[in-house]
């Protein structure tokens, strides 16, 4: 019974946001699961039980999801453990049935949401490889000629003969990742891929990805990797307990999903959920109201002269009351490169709490070694502990333009010192 | 439906280009025929492979049991129940027990194959029917090696070569429709009822002892000989009987007392195997979930 509805998902990102056409389309997909409390597995315990196997609970792994994914882009997918993240990929790849709702997707579809599905650790990467490619779609002959681009992409000419069982995990990704690229699928579903294998391969990976967005594939893509989706996607959608809470930029719902993460470890499921119903809300604890910089002597400045101290101030005010709160302000240059992190961590450990309507000024100061250009400062205020819990934050707050430092190619001008000995 | 969802889009243009045919869904077939047989052959030769290469005999472990059972039955059979009954008598044991080590080995491999298979199921889109497809190829693989050991052993036996062995390619498609069919039926019943193993075991057993595989037809009381051949496994290691070994055996349908009346194991047979297909391609696309 496909239900046709559409209810708009929150964040309004429903909507695509450029006229690319459409290369899946999920309606009202809801998915759930019997839960049977005492589930009888044999024969005996269903005729000694006859009652005890009918009490069951639903579990909603997944309820009314819309969302329209465009051709070439790279949709990342984020939530807890339990949001129903992978429930929804596993919908995608026809590997569960929808309850209601539809999936409709244009092109061929990878049938595979993990990496190395079927691989068997008795046998050597040879013959893995080109079972692999044919459980994949590919036909022998198709696999055999491609099978040297496969081990050219993974690196992997001298343990072609080794069986899988003496591969280390790294390695078993590499294989896996190559495979996978061999099946020329519009659609590609990937559920936690690159947390193995080093970081040069994981770039590579990316790229690679990179280069089949590029021909107008679209990947689907679960993670918990923040940085990653901040990386890499284009979009971002935000789940828990079944339902879609946001869809958006990458930036907006990574830190939305930290701060889902820890409203959850500090107030539990519920507060939790109360948390997440209205976004908006949840960073309203603190609010920065004004990013800006000073000189020594405490004026606005737009520049600043190396070796002297400068200062980024934060006004914030608070909404809440909060104890101890983290400040940070990061220097970004052009190139994009975070050169430096100023906070009141480690060394101010305890700021203070403050109280529901207090508005307060603080100032970060630092030496200024750094080169000569434009910085982008970012500012944010954070909850007591890691940092990563965040109440308020404002990339691109403000710029300042650094000045007076030796012509260096370094991303500082430290202050140094020159000396001759003889021996 | 996609009439519907157009007009509840913005973009009807973009949407009219999703044909139907692209919805989502599990199925256990697949819409793909080609692909399913590729996906059961490679899974099914992998498998064949894995089981002989590994071992220091290899194949000849797969020839070695079927053969000792021979040659206890044979032992006990003529030697202490003095029931040889038959021309060629020890061929045709071990014709019947070769082809019902096949059957035994589809079906009990067949039960915990959607089980075994998990992380595949559950992490991949295929037609599900490969899987236990693929277990029936792994042993007709070895059913066709057998069965070259099965043909020395007649002729050293001094069995004839007749045109009725063309018979035999028949008789063994239908050994293995049969055994698919019954595969099918129990993989799906393993997922929720973990004692079909147990049950099945015990209920092959009675189904070997009862059917003429290790004695002749001639031991069955002279007016039940007909009915037991509604039995297909009865009906199949007669005809095998009379179209391999010896034709002084009676033939199914001379046992039965008419050609027509052939056609009630044979139905037997089509109805096993349709049940079994139908049960699994209703239940399969929902294995994935209740693993």
């Amino acid at each position: 019974m496909p239900e046709t509805l559409i209810t708009p998902g929150v964040g309004g990102g429903l909507a695509a946001p450029t006229g690319r056409p459409i290369a899946v389309s999920i309606a009202g997909a809801s998915k759930s699961f019997k839960l049977p409390r005492n589930r009888a597995s044999t024969l005996k315990e269903r005729v000694l039980q006859p009652r005890s196997a009918r009490t069951f609970e639903w579990l909603h792994a997944v309820q009314n999801v819309s969302v329209d994914v465009e051709q070439g882009e790279f949709f990342g997918i984020v939530g807890r453990n339990g949001s129903g993240k992978s429930t929804l990929l596993k919908c995608l790849a026809g590997i569960y049935r929808l309850d209601a709702g539809t999936i409709m997707l244009r092109g061929s579809l990878s049938p595979f949401i993990e990496l190395g599905v079927g691989f068997n650790m008795e046998m050597t990467a040879r013959d893995n490889v080109i079972i692999n490619a044919i459980m994949l779609g590919l036909s022998r002959r198709e696999a055999i000629a491609r099978f040297d681009e496969v081990i050219d992409f993974a690196e992997l000419h001298d343990f072609l003969d080794l069986k899988l069982k003496n591969y280390s995990s790294g390695m078993l990704v590499r294989l896996a990742f190559s495979v996978s690229i061999l099946v020329r699928a519009d659609v590609l579903l990937i559920d936690e891929v690159l947390a193995v294998g080093d970081a040069n391969f994981q770039q590579k990976c990316f790229d690679e990805l990179e280069r089949l967005k590029r021909q107008g594939r679209t990947v689907l893509f679960v993670t918990h990797d923040m940085a990653s989706v901040e990386r890499f996607c284009d979009r971002a959608m935000l789940m828990s307990h079944g339902n879609v809470l946001e869809i958006g930029d990458p930036a907006t719902v990574a830190r939305h999903y930290n701060i889902l993460n820890f409203a959850t470890a500090a107030d539990g499921e519920e507060a939790a959920a109360d948390v997440v119903d209205d976004l908006s809300t949840v960073h309203s604890d603190a609010t920065i109201v004004g990013v800006w910089c000073e000189d020594e002597e405490g004026v606005r400045v737009e520049q600043q002269e190396h070796g002297r101290t400068g200062c980024v101030a934060i006004e914030v005010e608070f909404n809440q009351t909060v104890q101890d709160p983290i400040f940070t302000a990061t220097l970004r240059n052009l190139a994009g490169t975070k050169v430096c992190c100023v906070s009141s961590q480690p060394d101010h450990g305890e700021t203070g709490t403050f109280r529901a309507g207090d508005r307060v000024v603080s100032r970060l100061r630092y030496d200024n070694w750094l080169a000569a250009g434009r910085y982008v400062i970012d500012a944010s205020i954070a909850r007591h502990g890691t940092g990563a819990d965040v109440l308020d934050y404002r990339p691109d707050a403000v710029s300042i333009v650094m000045y007076g430092a030796r012509p260096t190619v370094g991303v500082v001008d430290l202050p140094s010192t020159f000396e001759i000995t003889a021996r | 439906m996609t009439t519907e969802l157009a007009a509840a889009q913005s973009a009807p243009d973009d949407r009219t280009e999703l044909s139907p045919e692209t919805i989502i869904e599990p199925s256990a077939l697949g819409g793909d025929f080609r692909r399913m047989w590729s996906l059961a052959l490679t899974l099914g030769t992998t498998e064949f492979r894995l089981r002989y290469l590994g071992s220091f005999l290899g194949y000849l472990w797969s020839l070695l049991r079927p053969m000792m059972f021979f040659g206890v039955m044979y032992v006990v059979f003529t030697q202490i129940f003095k029931l040889r009954s038959g021309a060629h008598y020890g061929v045709y044991m071990l014709c019947n027990i070769i082809l019902w080590t096949f059957f035994l080995e589809v079906t009990s491999a067949s039960i915990a194959c959607l089980v075994a298979r998990e992380g595949l199921l559950r992490k991949m889109r295929f037609p599900r029917l490969a899987i236990p497809l693929s277990v029936c190829l792994t042993s007709s693989f070895t059913l066709m090696m057998n069965l070259v050991v099965v043909v020395i052993f007649a002729l050293a036996n001094g069995v004839e070569p007749r045109w009725t062995w063309l018979e035999m390619p028949v008789i063994v498609a239908l050994w293995a429709m049969l055994a698919l069919g019954v595969g099918l039926i129990l993989s799906v019943l393993y997922v929720r009822m973990r004692d079909v193993q147990p049950i099945w075991d015990v209920f092959s057993q009675i189904l070997f002892y009862g059917s003429p595989l290790v004695y002749t037809l001639s031991r069955y009381p002279a007016h039940l000989q007909q009915y037991a051949l509604i039995n297909p496994v009865a009906a199949l290691a007669t005809q095998t009987a009379h179209a391999f070994v010896d034709p002084s055996y009676l033939s199914a349908s001379a046992a039965m007392g008419g050609t027509v009346r052939l056609l009630a194991p044979l139905a037997v047979i089509v109805l096993v195997f349709g049940c079994g297909l139908w049960l699994f391609v209703r239940r399969a696309p929902l294995v994935a979930e209740n693993l």
